[in-house]
């Protein structure tokens, strides 16, 4: 019964010259999505230091598809691979993100251009 | 809204059925008056405690059932969620995020906290089968605090 999450990977370049992967999630974050979200991550090659995951298109998040970023942020952590920012939650979401401490791993940004701007 | 409104949804033991509970929430919540952000606590809240009853309280098991009543006064919505589960005995930590990041606390185990810090009551009743619930409240004179 539990939607489907799709995820796709583009690029993008920051201010400052350097590559940035943007993973734009669609549909809903849940539990079920586990495999293609940390699946799409681990494919990301090396180009990029800066990960940028884009919420803009998602219709429902719960604290188990928050748990997924968590797991995300935890593989970075481990590697030093890679620095995280987030856009297009909705003000809901990211009082939710900020209530949960996720924003002091990932910083929010409202959109594309704003996270964009800020690397 | 009539004061004393009372409706009552069954879900199947199925993770996803959460939304029509929290769709259920949100157009009664809508029709008290309750302001969209108010509104998108609630379904979170609501999704929250489902999930829990599902996952937790009826162990996946689809021959049970969970059980959401929302009940309506003048200036609050009462969302009941039963299962079939002994209940919650003791409430969680606050999740910390620095312990999850660093993988010394499961990334999971989010969902009474979210729902503790998104309705102004929530409580957790023990009970035989059938008979443990969370309770939560929504009040509309909180709306302009």
């Amino acid at each position: 019964m539990q939607a489907t999450t799709k995820v796709t990977h583009r690029t993008a370049t920051a201010v400052s010259g350097s590559s940035v992967a943007i993973l734009a999630f669609s549909g809903d974050i849940s539990s079920a999505s586990k495999e293609v979200i940390l699946g799409e991550y681990h494919r990301l090659d090396g180009s990029a230091s800066k990960v940028l995951l884009d919420f803009t298109s998602v219709e429902y998040i719960n604290s188990s598809g928050i748990a997924i970023i968590i797991q995300m942020l935890l593989e970075a952590g481990k590697s030093s691979s890679h620095a995280f920012g987030i856009f297009g939650l909705s003000p809901h979401f990211q009082k939710v993100f900020t209530m949960v401490g996720i924003n002091k791993y990932a910083a929010l940004y409202p959109d594309e251009s704003a996270a964009i701007a800020a690397l | 809204m009539k004061n004393g409104s009372f409706v009552q949804v069954r879900l199947p033991s199925e993770l996803g059925y959460e939304k029509v509970a929290m769709s259920t929430a949100a157009s009664m919540a809508s029709l008290m008056g309750f302001s969209a952000d108010r509104i998108a606590d609630l379904k979170t809240a609501v999704a929250e405690a489902c999930i829990n009853a599902i996952e937790h309280g009826n162990q996946l098991n689809n021959s049970l059932s969970v059980g959401v009543v929302l009940s309506t006064t003048d200036d609050q919505l009462e969302v009941k969620v039963i299962d079939d589960g002994s209940g919650v005995r003791d409430l969680p930590a606050a999740p910390d995020i620095d312990r999850k990041v660093l993988g010394e606390e499961d990334p999971r185990g989010m969902g009474m906290f979210l729902i503790q810090s998104l309705v102004d009551e929530a409580e957790w009743h023990q009970g035989p089968p059938g008979k443990s619930f969370v309770r939560l409240v929504i009040r509309l004179d909180k709306e302009n605090q």
